[in-house]
């Protein structure tokens, strides 16, 4: 199967090295610890496998077959059929790393184009080769700017209208470095509009992380915090949902330091929750201050056009522990569906895209708040996601339609028990009016349930 | 031929893809936040299909030709995981969905923690890591945690072999430990006698690649761990090179506390051109409690009636989450496949394969190279890329000539302790003619080094594109489909 060797070349072999079988490879292992007997299944053959997988896959209600309205990171948005067969190619998914750049310029050049279509979203400079996720792309912007004032600015603000699992993993990325301090206002998700942050900037603040659309789909004006936190000699990082730009204004526009985001939405599957990327952007200035590969122009020895790794002296296979992150990869493969996604939309696609999640989300929004015992809670302008108190639990009302072939919005009162009640809707390309209106008669029912 | 970039290719006005119309009325945009313009190209699906095409047809790939990469275990990447793996059922699932309707992918995770758990020899185990790299900074935390909660403040100091992998040192200061380089001995070993004097009662542990980065499994392996316990440190393994040990030894029995584990080497997982990897970290029973949040449990035990319903646990000192959702699920989809097609036999023979190919690769290469450390090897081996009498000629050459012979190169320059080191990993899924056809391309090369060296210095000739410029790309700074302003 994958082992190729017959008994005859296994003979010949191991006459060559001089040993009479296989086991006496391994005489340097201690003896007692030398060969346990595992106890897992015994092997599958490969339709028995296909078999197995298929049933506990069939024991998951997808969204192929049920309607999906949630959101809160991750997204349902359609995947155009060229990305994944472009994907399947082995030139791309069974390559390495591209350090050979003489035989990896498909990769390179990929990655160049990535960081590329990247950049011109944001608005934003120059782009890196991507991060595991959007919160460890988070994650980053917040050392790379702790790193950025060598440690004399410790302190970091963050809206509180994160997404509760970027500030988590922010947390823990922080708990190693003692001397820093992250100021969060305490109650989560408590207000949302970015301005409320200015006080807490100072002088000893190297960063203020804010999300746009924030967590709970707000998209708010950012000129006047950066305006602030420039003011303070501090750096401003964004979050954002790539999809929300192409019909909003990129956060360059406002003048911020760092761009990042969860890149799942450009032509990723949701997957269960990976592998998705995490995209960086950020001004050209501050390139060699931050983690993560960089892919860069250059000839070869005839003038020709080609693409390397560059500004390795950065990484951790260089500088070793005078490295600042030790991210070894980026995202290959998820890089590439991104950028075969975004070259596929292009720029109408993108647009469009973009204005579907916005009308459909609108839509909804609009019904819901006609219906009796419903509130629209969301006042701000918001891109696809918004905001709902109903009049009984989330789980309660979620648990009905579930009944019904529809997954629910987020139950808010999970990440801040104020927000009991409150549910958070995402609409995309994905839901037909249909789709909508069954929301609809559902969250009615619901009510007299 | 130089391929167009995306932006090169773009016509005004093109479309790719269209959309449905709009089924609801449309809603007021909000002026205030419409951008301006939207400078991306605009390409047909043909002109997007072809360029990717093209694109991929410059890159080398396990599917074209032997990958003798050390460290980085390029085995097949067999095509059933890409079908699992693609399966709607997992493919169309929201991470936050309730947990009673994402069953089938809550039991693969379950079993890939059981299975892992079982092959290392660990008590506990998280899939959450993104990466190699990803699992190593989770180990440090939790070697961290596990030394706060006793109280224990003073313990700062990660001792790491001078063969280990760059990423050990970088990953020891991220996590806010000091790194202090352990020597190797002649025989390529921990060197006992200095581990001794390194600790004390400031260590924190050891981060330990077994089998090492030269492919030797240390021979004093169970002192060097019990030296470590008695000073208080804990035992770090680095699973790099884990595909050596498969149904040979687990290093949880051996005395590791914390390892992490590449799905992308041992389990047969693609590469994808630099990712997406995933690093599940295995612990032994006094760190369970410190996992990432969360991990996968049974919350209700099966009935007579019900399978058990499986769910999140948190770890009660957790160090925290790490990442958004639950891990690479996609990945542990296709190492699970994996997994269960081999059975306890199929990985001992994984493991015995990978041996058995490189120590044939070594003794029949060690007459034209030379072999620094010349003992049996593990699933790696490493030489030197050079020679006293062909001046001028540099590990980097041979591994560009290589090239021209249509393989790729091995790792070159690491690890650090050989001189011109080329690192060599064969892997079990390549057959005797593969081997002997690498066999034959590297004497070859090992003359041409003596007799033309020019052609190794020249090298590659048959690639798509000749060595770059890297100076000038770290000068210019172009990265961009255009130009920097001047």
């Amino acid at each position: 199967m994958f082992i190729p060797h017959t008994d005859v070349e296994r003979q010949e072999m191991l006459k060559i090295i001089g040993k009479k079988d296989l086991s006496e490879l391994f005489n340097v292992i201690p003896e007692e610890f030398r060969f346990p007997d595992l106890d897992i299944p015994h092997a599958l053959s490969e339709m028995e496998a296909q078999q197995q997988f298929s049933n506990l896959a069939g024991a998951n209600n997808a969204c192929d077959e049920m309607t999906c309205f949630l959101g809160a990171g991750a997204y349902n948005h359609y995947v155009p059929a060229a990305v994944d067969f472009l994907l399947h190619r082995g030139d791309f998914f069974t390559a390495y790393t591209p350090y050979q750049p003489e035989i990896s310029q498909g990769t390179l050049q990929a990655i160049f184009e990535f960081q590329s279509l990247i950049a011109n979203l944001t608005g934003m400079e120059i782009a890196n080769a991507s991060h595991y996720d959007g919160a460890t792309a988070a994650a980053e912007a917040c050392i790379s700017a702790y790193h950025h004032f060598r440690g004399k600015r410790p302190k970091l603000v963050l809206s509180p209208n994160l997404n509760p699992q970027y500030l988590e993993t922010i947390h823990t990325y922080f708990g190693m470095l003692d001397e820093s301090k992250l100021v969060v206002p305490e109650d989560q998700m408590a207000f949302s509009d970015p301005n409320k942050l200015a006080d807490l900037i100072d002088s000893e603040t190297a960063l203020v992380l804010v999300q746009y659309p924030d967590f709970l789909g707000n998209i708010y004006d950012l000129t006047a915090i950066t305006t602030k936190a420039h003011e303070q000699g501090a750096l401003v990082a964004v979050s954002v949902n790539p999809i929300a730009l192409g019909l909003l204004k990129p956060p360059a526009d406002f003048g911020v330091d760092f761009v990042v985001g969860e890149g799942q939405p450009l032509g990723i599957p949701m997957s269960f929750g990976g592998p998705y990327l995490g995209f960086f952007a950020t001004r050209k200035e501050l390139v060699r201050k931050i983690s993560g590969r960089i892919v860069g122009e250059t000839v070869d020895g005839t003038g020709k056009r080609g693409y390397v790794l560059t500004l390795t002296a950065r990484e951790q296979h260089i500088r070793r522990d005078k490295a600042t992150s030790n991210i070894c990869t980026n995202q290959g493969l998820m890089t590439l569906a991104a950028t075969i996604y975004m070259s596929l939309l292009g720029k109408s696609g993108m647009r469009e895209v973009a204005e579907l999640c916005y009308h459909k989300a609108h839509y909804a929004a609009q019904q819901i708040a006609e219906l009796k015992g419903y509130k629209l809670v969301t006042q701000q302008p918001f891109f696809n996601e918004f905001v709902i108190e109903c009049p009984k639990n989330v789980s309660v009302i979620n648990q009905h339609m579930l009944e019904h072939g529809l997954i629910g919005g987020f139950d808010l009162e999970k990440v801040n028990p104020k927000l009991k009640n409150q549910m958070l809707i995402a609409v995309t390309e994905m839901n037909s009016r249909e789709e909508i209106d069954l929301l609809l008669d559902l969250l009615e029912e619901a009510l007299h349930d | 031929m130089t391929e167009p970039t995306v932006y090169e290719l773009s016509s005004p006005g093109r479309v790719g893809i269209e959309y449905a119309h709009l089924d609801v009325p449309p809603s007021e945009l909000p002026d205030a936040f419409m951008r301006e313009e939207l400078p991306l190209p605009e390409l047909s699906e043909l002109d997007v299909v072809r360029h990717f095409t093209h694109l991929s047809q410059l890159n080398y790939s396990i599917d074209g030709g032997f990958y003798p990469l050390g460290s980085c275990t390029m085995k097949y990447n067999p095509r059933i995981n890409e079908v699992t793996a693609r399966m709607p059922g997992f493919l169309k699932v929201h991470p936050l969905q309730p947990i009673e309707t994402v069953q089938g992918s809550l039991v693969v995770m379950y079993l890939l923690q059981e299975t892992l758990k079982e092959i290392t020899g660990f008590s506990a185990i998280t899939l959450q890591p993104a990466a190699g790299a990803h699992g190593e900074l989770v180990g440090s935390l939790i070697m961290r945690a596990y030394h706060r909660s006793r109280g224990d403040m003073k313990r700062t100091k990660v001792l790491v072999p001078d063969s280990a992998h760059g990423t050990n040192p970088a990953t020891s200061s991220m996590a806010g430990f000091t790194p202090v380089n352990v020597p190797s001995d002649a025989r390529g070993n921990v060197d006992i006698e200095k581990l001794r004097e390194l600790c004390d009662d400031t260590l924190a542990g050891l981060m330990l690649t077994n089998p090492n980065t030269l492919g030797l499994f240390d021979e004093h392996v169970l002192e060097v761990i019990d030296i470590v316990h008695q000073a208080g440190g804990l035992v770090y393994g680095d699973g790099a090179n884990l595909n050596a040990l498969l149904g040979v030894t687990r290093p949880g029995d051996l005395g590791f506390d914390i390892m992490h584990i590449n799905l992308h080497k041992t389990f047969s997982t693609p590469h994808g051109g630099g990712g997406p990897g995933s690093g599940p970290v295995a612990v032994a029973a006094h760190l369970a409690d410190f996992l990432p949040d969360p991990v996968v449990g049974i919350l209700e035990e099966a009935t007579d009636e019900l399978p058990p319903l499986y769910g999140f646990v948190h770890p009660p000192q957790s160090i925290g989450r790490i990442k958004s959702f639950h891990g690479h699920f996609g990945i542990i989809v296709r190492a699970l496949t994996y997994i269960m097609m081999q059975g306890p036999e199929g990985l001992r023979a994984v493991a015995e394969h990978a041996v058995l190919n490189a120590n044939y690769l070594m003794e029949l290469l060690k007459q034209d190279y030379t072999l620094p450390y010349d003992r049996d090897c593990m699933h790696e081996f490493v030489l030197e890329g050079v020679w006293p009498d062909a001046e001028g000629v540099h590990a980097l050459d041979v591994a560009k000539r290589l090239m021209d012979y249509g393989m790729h190169p091995p790792t070159n320059y690491f690890p650090l302790i050989v001189n011109e080191a080329l690192m060599i990993e064969p892997t079990e899924t390549e057959s005797k003619q593969t081997l002997d056809v690498f066999v034959d391309a590297m004497k070859k090369i090992a003359k041409e080094a003596h007799e033309q060296p020019e052609l190794l210095h020249e090298a590659p000739h048959n690639t798509p594109i000749g060595r770059l410029d890297e100076v000038k790309a770290a000068k210019d700074l172009v990265l961009c489909c255009w130009r920097p302003e001047e």
